[in-house]
């Protein structure tokens, strides 16, 4: 499939999918993480898996304290794939399961992963999750799986797609209509159910998005920005 | 052996005694095969379980994505490297001491390179479909990617394999020969085929001299890639720990280290065996004591480089790596590795008295080999359990089942050296003969 077939929308630039996360209104209440395993089809792993490190989540949010009892803050981080423009995870992949679309994500093509795991080893954000078994769901939740993308089988691995499913599905409708991706027209599961916004999601080339205009904040930071990943991610940093 | 006899009247001695083991069989001999048939046995069928269940079955966890199968890999891929070691550089150098040594070392190469590749499969997530790592053509038009780190080491395990194998073949081919007028049975055709029609005309033996020096020289340069390419599986990485320049060489001494530690070992057991005495002399344990102090001490160095460079630099996330080792969950093991491969070798293997001490010689060896499996498993898993975001920090050590399958796999690399012993002969015939007749105006 070409590049202009499948990305740009008719004389414009290609999309960029970027997102911004506001530290300051991140409350750590999970919801994100939720909305992401009901969305994605992520496998339930239950409590030994969990204590074993193994459970799966696309997105999680890491909790460091702050300060000596008995003044103690928790502080509260959402961490994903990062998306990055120059991701340490994708070279390494010797079968190219670990790809970069054209318009900036970082993909995992299930099918031809074989689970060699150097890519979950080089990124450094250890976003990447591997599926140690095979899936299951206990009755009745298997009768919620989203008919929009596959269940992964045991051996493979898996991460944060920014809900490619529903990107595509934004960008087929525009596309009938002979137009560009609105602004907010494209959410993934995790941004949807953000109760205070913290997440904001969107197309970084459009410089009238909310994620453009947030993303040129004097708050910005990138996550280990040090290591020149170029992360699709901007954080907001947290002043109280 | 008389020291009256002339070498032309040692001749037919020698044959015999270096054929001896191709055809008598004890039942301690079959004891043994049985021991080591039913430990594969059980690491076959550890294998199988994990196959059927998942990987969940090791005790791997992010951001520990890779550890004892990988640790064994290269373990395995180091002792290769006894026999191009040995038997590359000391054909290269002339040596002469070589000549009961190489074939031992040559056979422990090839048989530790099948190993390691075995360890690679252990390891893959869907093993079922290993063959995307071939560049096959196919319809949707889908290569490897050759930007990986990972192809480069298939590629060049695939090459290592194959020069080796040629390697150990060229000089067995005149010994087939000779086992092949001497052999009755079953085993007569197989000789006759193996040692491609050889005469031992003076034609053979000069094509055979030629191609010879044409793979040696080879084999030593494919041996140093093959084991930088191993370091550099995980010096390409951005994990911190082993994203050192240093990696590379330093892969290769340790590789070296290994393998010598092993090709010692193996000369003691095959010696008390098969009383090789009269070939395996107190020298040859001498010469390989004083190439494993060069060993210990370059290793040390290389070591203390890229440690001190750590240590000095202060860069929090390695830092983090390295004391987690000094002082931290893996300081027993570190310091024991430490004592293991540095201390204990370099204490005794220079008093000359040592050298000459077959028993110590293998301890040592023994000492060196699981020291740096344990140096291995250091380079896996202390930087993988210190990722930079310390949110995700962790610790790891294998599950039964990762062991059962390591310890089946030993116990093959044992046993499939025990069946090499019963049909290529251990000590290179024709070329401790060659020795003993031209050995002085040679060497």
């Amino acid at each position: 499939m070409s590049r202009s077939e499948r990305n740009e929308p008719n004389d414009s630039k290609p999309y960029k999918w970027e997102m911004v996360i506001d530290l300051d209104r991140c409350t750590g209440c999970e919801a994100c993480v939720v909305a992401c395993r009901a969305e994605n089809n992520i496998r339930i792993s239950g409590e030994e898996e969990a204590a074993q490190g193994r459970a799966i989540n696309w997105i999680r949010i890491e909790r460091y304290w702050e300060g000596d009892y008995p003044n103690v803050k928790a502080k509260f981080m959402p961490v994903l794939c990062q998306h990055c423009s120059n991701a340490p995870c994708e070279p390494v992949c010797p079968v190219y399961a670990s790809y970069h679309t054209p318009d900036g994500l970082n993909a995992q093509v299930y099918n031809r992963c074989i689970g060699v795991r150097y890519c979950g080893n080089n990124c450094p954000y250890t976003a990447r999750q591997f599926n140690w078994f095979d899936p299951q769901w206990d009755e009745p939740l298997q009768e919620q799986l989203n008919p929009d993308l596959t269940v992964r089988m045991n051996g493979i691995m898996e991460k944060c797609t920014f809900c490619v499913q529903r990107i595509r599905r934004g960008k087929e409708t525009a596309e009938q209509e002979g137009r560009r991706v609105k602004d907010g027209e494209v959410t993934p599961a995790c941004v949807q159910s953000c109760p205070t916004s913290a997440l904001v999601f969107g197309d970084r080339n459009d410089p009238t998005s909310r994620v453009a205009k947030m993303a040129r904040s004097d708050r910005r930071f990138h996550l280990l920005e040090e290591l020149g990943t170029e992360p699709a991610i901007t954080y907001l940093k947290r002043l109280t | 052996m008389a020291p009256t006899q002339t070498p032309w009247e040692q001749i037919p001695q020698i044959n015999r005694e270096l054929l001896a083991p191709l055809q008598a069989t004890t039942w301690r001999y079959l004891a043994l095969v049985g021991v080591l048939a039913c430990l594969v046995a059980a690491g076959a069928g550890a294998w199988i379980y994990q196959i059927e269940t998942g990987i969940g079955q090791t005790n791997l966890h992010p951001p520990v994505f890779w550890a004892a199968y990988i640790a064994s890999f290269v373990y395995w891929i180091g002792v290769s490297h006894s026999g191009t070691f040995i038997s590359g550089v000391l054909r290269l150098s002339k040596a002469e001491w070589r000549r009961p040594v190489t074939r031992i070392a040559e056979l422990m190469t090839i048989i530790s390179v099948m190993i390691a590749a075995l360890c690679v499969f252990f390891h893959l997530g869907r093993v079922w479909r290993w063959y995307y790592l071939i560049p096959y053509p196919n319809q949707r038009e889908i290569w490897p990617n050759f930007r990986s780190p990972l192809m480069w080491d298939a590629t060049a395990i695939f090459t290592y394999a194959t020069a080796s194998a040629i390697f150990l073949y060229l000089p067995l081919i005149p010994d087939f020969a000779l086992a092949r007028d001497r052999v009755t049975g079953w085993r007569r055709p197989l000789y006759v085929a193996l040692s491609l029609g050889w005469r031992g005309s003076q034609t053979q033996w000069r094509v055979l001299r030629r191609a010879q020096r044409i793979i040696t020289p080879l084999i030593v340069m494919v041996m140093v890639s093959v084991h930088s390419i191993v370091g550099w599986d995980f010096g390409m990485a951005l994990v911190p720990g082993w994203h050192t320049s240093i990696i590379a060489p330093y892969f290769v001494v340790g590789a070296v280290h290994s393998g010598l530690g092993m090709v010692v070992i193996g000369l003691y057991v095959l010696r008390r065996v098969y009383h090789l005495e009269a070939y395996i002399r107190l020298e040859h344990f001498d010469k390989m004591g004083k190439l494993l102090v060069v060993t210990t001490l370059t290793l040390a160095y290389l070591y203390f480089a890229d440690q001190l460079t750590v240590w000095y630099g202060k860069v929090p996330a390695e830092n983090h790596v390295m004391y987690s080792m000094l002082t931290g969950p893996f300081a027993q093991a570190w310091w024991t590795m430490l004592v293991m491969i540095y201390v204990l070798p370099l204490l005794t293997l220079t008093w000359p008295a040592f050298r000459r001490w077959p028993l110590g010689m293998m301890v040592v060896g023994l000492l060196i080999n699981l020291g740096m499996y344990i140096e291995r498993m250091l380079i896996l898993v202390p930087p993988l359990t210190h990722p930079r975001l310390t949110y995700e920090w962790s610790t790891y050590f294998p599950s039964w089942i990762e062991l059962t399958i390591l310890g089946g796999a030993m116990a093959m690399a044992i046993l499939l050296y025990v069946l090499a012993v019963k049909f290529v002969p251990v000590i290179s015939i024709w070329e401790e003969k060659e020795g003993r007749l031209h050995g002085r105006e040679e060497g």
